[in-house]
C-alpha cells in the first residue's frame, strides 16, 4: 500500500506537468478545432465545419504532400550526411579526445540562433550573391543562377543545414556503444568494408537512425518559417496554412489544421516504430 | 500653440489656498486622487505611427505620457479585436476598423470637443478632397468613419457628429522600380506581369491590400473592370487570383514579402526590380545609396489610412486627457513630423507652421526643392531640383483609385489567397 502510495507521489511531478502543459493544451486544441470563426470573432460550437473545407480542398492536398515531399527528401539528406560524419567519428578517429573535440566542432553552428543561420544563406545565394558571383568569376556560368534563391533547392538546403546534427548525435550515440569486436569479427570472418557496413554496423545503429529520423521529420514538418523565409512566401507547408489562419483571427481553422497536422505527424512516427524496437535497443 | 484644459479651470480653482480650503466640502475625492499631469495613456498601433518621439514632444507639451507599442497589422488587428482593456487608444487602420468596429471595443468620439474637425480633408468627411472630386473605390475612410451614436456598432454613410477614427495619417501608394535595373519608363499596373520582368516581380503577401494591388492591375491589363474592386463577387476573386496564380506559376514572381524589410531587401539585393512597395521602404533603399523609384502610374493610386480610435472603457479624467491628445495631434506638430516622412496629416495646413518653406513647396505643394529635403530624423531625402514623386498633395491624393478594403466576401478571398501562395 504504502509503497504503491510512494509510486503514485514519484509519477505525479512528472504526470502533472504533462498533464497541464501538454495534454490540456492539447485537449483545447481540438475542442476549439470544432468551434466557428467570424472576422473578428470565434463562437463555441460543434460543427465540422473546418475539417470539411480542410480535407476537401485541393490545396490541402497539395501542400501535405509537398510537406511530406519536403520531409522525406531533407531526410534522406539530413541521414546521408549525418551517418557519414558519424562513422568518420566513430570509426575513423582513434582517440577520445579528439573524437569529442570534434564532435563539440560539429555543435559550434548552433551557438548562433536558427534564424540567423538560415538568414544568412540569403545574401550568399542570391541573384548577386557570394555564390554567384563566384562562379561567374571562376567563367563556369554566364548568367546568375536563378534557382539558388527563392526556390525548393534553397528551403531542403537551409533544412539540412539546420537539421543534420539531429541525425548526427544520435547515430554517434548508438556507433560508439558498438562493440568494436564484432566488427573483427566480421573481418575476421572474410567480410568486407561494405559487407560489414550493411550487414552489421547499419543493423546495430537502427535505433540511432530512428530517433534521428523523427528529430528530422518532426521538425521538418511543423517548420514554417524556414519554408516562408527561403521560398520568398512562394511555397507553402502545412506550418505556414496555420500561421497564415492564425495571422488573420481565424483561430478553429488553425486549430483543424493542426490536429491534423497532428495526426499525420503520430501516424508516420507509429510507423517508424514499427522497425525498431527503440525501448528493447536503449 | 492652443492650451490644453482638462479639467483645468478646475484644478486652477483647486490651485488655490482658498478654493483648497472650500473644496474639502466638496465630495469630489477623484480630483485629490488624480493630477492630469500624471495621465499616462496607453497607445498601440502599427510602426509608421507610433514614434516615440510624440510620445515625447506630448509629454512636452501636455504633460500627458504615453506608453507606445508598435506591432505589426495582423496583431494590431488582433489586439483591438480581442484585449480591449490593454490599451487607451488604438492607432489603426481605416480598414481594420471595419473588422474591430463590430466588436464594440472602440467608443464613438463627440466631433464637437474635436476643435479642429472643420479643417479635416474632405476625404474623411464627405469622401471627397475636393468639391468635384470622385469618391474612390474599397474602403474610403468616410464609409467607416462615422455610426449614428455613441452606443452604434455600425457605420453610418454620413456625417453624424460621431466619429470612429480621428485620421491621423495616409498616403497613396504606388509600385516601386529600379530605373537602373529597367532602363525604361513605366507608366501603367500592369508592367507588375510584364513578362519583360520574369522573375523579378514581387507583391506583398498580406491579402487586404495584396488584393487591391492585383485589382489595379486587373485593370490596368484591360481583362475587367470592376463595379467595385473594395467589394468583389467570388467570381471576380476567382478571376483576379487565376490571373495571378497563373503569372506565378510561369515564373513571374521572385519572392512576397510580408515584412517592410523584406521589401527593402529584395528591392536593394536586385532580387526585384519591380513591386508593391510603401512610401518610406523606397526611401530605406535610397538611403543605401541605391536608385529606387516610388512610381506614379497612370491609374492612379492605392491608397490607406490611418486613425486613432479611444478604448471603450476609457472615461472620466482620462478621456478628457484623449481629447486633449487628438486636438493637440491635429495642431501641426505631428502633422510636420509625418510630412516630413512623406505621409499626410489629417489637417495639412496646420503643419505648414511646423515646416519650412522649402519642406512644405516640396512635400504638399510639389514643387521643387530648392535646398537639400531632410526627413524628421536628419537623413538627407531629395537634392534640391528634385521633384516629389507624383507631385502635390491634390494631384496625389486627388488620383486615388482605390483605398486598402475589407469585402463582404473576405473569408473566401483569405481562404483564395491562401490558394495563391501555396499554388
Amino acid at each position: 500500500m504504502t509503497r504503491n502510495l510512494v509510486g503514485w507521489l514519484q509519477a505525479a511531478p512528472l504526470a502533472l506537468v504533462l498533464l497541464c502543459f501538454l495534454a490540456a493544451p492539447i485537449a483545447m486544441i481540438v475542442s476549439v478545432s470544432f468551434w466557428g470563426a467570424t472576422e473578428y470573432s470565434i463562437y463555441p460550437a460543434f460543427q465540422f465545419d473546418n475539417y470539411e473545407f480542410l480535407l476537401g480542398s485541393e490545396v490541402t492536398r497539395r501542400v501535405f504532400f509537398a510537406t511530406f515531399r519536403y520531409a522525406a527528401i531533407t531526410w534522406a539528406l539530413t541521414l546521408l550526411i549525418g551517418f557519414t560524419v558519424a562513422y568518420f567519428l566513430a570509426f575513423h578517429i582513434r582517440s577520445q579526445t579528439w573524437q569529442i573535440a570534434l564532435f563539440l566542432v560539429c555543435t559550434i553552428p548552433f551557438w548562433t540562433s536558427n534564424i540567423i543561420r538560415m538568414i544568412s544563406w540569403i545574401p550568399f545565394l542570391g541573384r548577386n550573391g557570394i555564390a554567384n558571383s563566384a562562379l561567374m568569376d571562376w567563367g563556369v556560368i554566364d548568367a546568375p543562377l536563378e534557382w539558388l534563391l527563392y526556390s525548393d533547392f534553397s528551403v531542403i538546403l537551409a533544412f539540412v543545414h539546420l537539421y543534420t546534427l539531429f541525425m548526427v548525435v544520435p547515430i554517434f550515440n548508438t556507433m560508439m556503444r558498438i562493440d568494436k569486436s564484432l566488427i573483427e569479427a566480421a573481418y575476421d570472418a572474410g567480410a568486407t568494408g561494405w559487407q560489414t557496413l550493411w550487414h552489421v554496423i547499419v543493423p546495430l545503429t537502427k535505433p540511432g537512425i530512428m530517433i534521428g529520423t523523427i528529430f528530422v521529420v518532426t521538425l521538418v514538418m511543423g517548420d514554417f518559417i524556414t519554408v516562408r523565409f527561403m521560398s520568398g512566401s512562394q511555397r507553402a507547408n502545412v506550418g505556414r496554412l496555420i500561421s497564415n489562419d492564425i495571422g488573420l483571427l481565424q483561430y478553429p481553422s488553425a486549430a483543424a489544421t493542426a490536429v491534423v497536422l497532428l495526426c499525420t505527424v503520430l501516424i508516420v512516427i507509429a510507423i517508424l516504430l514499427r522497425f525498431v524496437n527503440i525501448r528493447k535497443e536503449l | 500653440m492652443a492650451k490644453p484644459k482638462v479639467g483645468y479651470t478646475r484644478r486652477s480653482l483647486l490651485a488655490s489656498g482658498a478654493a483648497v480650503m472650500g473644496a474639502s466640502a466638496f465630495p469630489a475625492p477623484m480630483l485629490w486622487a488624480q493630477d492630469t499631469k500624471n495621465i499616462t495613456l496607453r497607445q498601440f498601433g502599427t510602426g509608421v505611427s507610433n514614434l516615440n518621439e510624440v510620445a515625447q514632444k506630448v509629454k512636452e507639451d501636455l504633460g500627458i505620457t504615453l506608453e507606445m507599442t508598435a506591432l505589426d497589422s495582423d496583431s494590431v488587428t488582433q489586439r483591438a479585436a480581442t484585449q480591449p482593456d490593454s490599451f487607451d487608444i488604438a492607432d489603426i487602420e481605416y480598414w481594420i476598423c471595419k473588422k474591430v468596429w463590430p466588436t464594440g471595443n472602440l467608443q464613438a468620439m463627440d466631433v464637437s470637443r474635436i476643435k479642429r474637425y472643420d479643417q479635416i480633408v474632405g476625404i474623411f468627411r464627405s469622401g471627397k478632397l475636393t468639391p468635384e472630386s470622385e469618391i474612390a473605390q474599397g474602403t474610403a475612410p468616410h464609409t467607416v468613419g462615422f455610426v449614428e451614436g455613441p452606443e452604434s456598432t455600425s457605420f453610418a454613410d454620413s456625417e453624424t457628429g460621431w466619429m470612429t477614427l480621428i485620421p491621423t495619417i495616409y498616403n497613396a501608394d504606388t509600385l516601386g522600380i529600379r530605373p537602373d535595373l529597367i532602363g525604361r519608363p513605366i507608366s501603367k499596373w500592369s508592367e507588375l506581369l510584364n513578362p519583360e520582368f520574369k522573375g523579378k516581380a514581387s507583391i506583398l503577401d498580406i491579402s487586404s491590400i495584396g488584393i487591391m494591388d492585383m485589382a489595379m492591375v486587373v485593370e490596368s491589363m484591360g481583362e475587367y473592370t470592376y463595379p467595385d474592386k473594395g467589394n468583389m463577387t467570388r467570381e471576380e476573386i476567382d478571376m483576379t487570383i487565376g490571373i495571378f496564380t497563373e503569372a506565378k506559376k510561369n515564373g513571374q514572381f521572385r519572392a512576397f514579402w510580408k515584412t517592410f524589410d523584406e521589401s527593402v531587401n529584395l528591392m536593394a539585393s536586385g532580387e526585384v526590380v519591380i513591386q508593391s512597395m510603401w512610401s518610406p521602404a523606397i526611401t530605406a533603399v535610397k538611403s543605401r545609396g541605391i536608385p529606387c523609384v516610388y512610381q506614379p502610374l497612370e491609374e492612379g493610386y492605392r491608397s490607406w489610412g490611418g486613425g486613432i480610435g479611444l478604448s471603450k472603457s476609457l472615461s472620466g479624467m482620462e478621456l478628457d486627457a484623449a481629447y486633449d491628445y487628438i486636438n493637440w495631434y491635429l495642431d501641426g506638430w505631428v502633422g510636420g513630423f509625418l510630412m516630413r516622412q512623406g505621409y499626410y496629416s489629417a489637417v495639412p495646413e496646420t503643419s505648414k507652421d511646423y515646416m519650412s518653406e522649402n519642406e512644405w513647396g516640396y512635400w504638399f505643394e510639389g514643387k521643387e526643392a530648392v535646398e537639400p529635403i531632410a526627413n524628421p530624423f536628419g537623413d538627407v531625402m531629395a537634392q534640391p531640383g528634385e521633384i516629389r514623386d507624383g507631385g502635390s498633395f491634390y494631384d496625389r491624393m486627388g488620383a486615388v483609385a482605390c483605398w486598402n478594403a475589407v469585402m463582404d466576401e473576405n473569408q473566401y478571398m483569405v481562404r483564395k489567397w491562401n490558394e495563391f501562395i501555396a499554388a
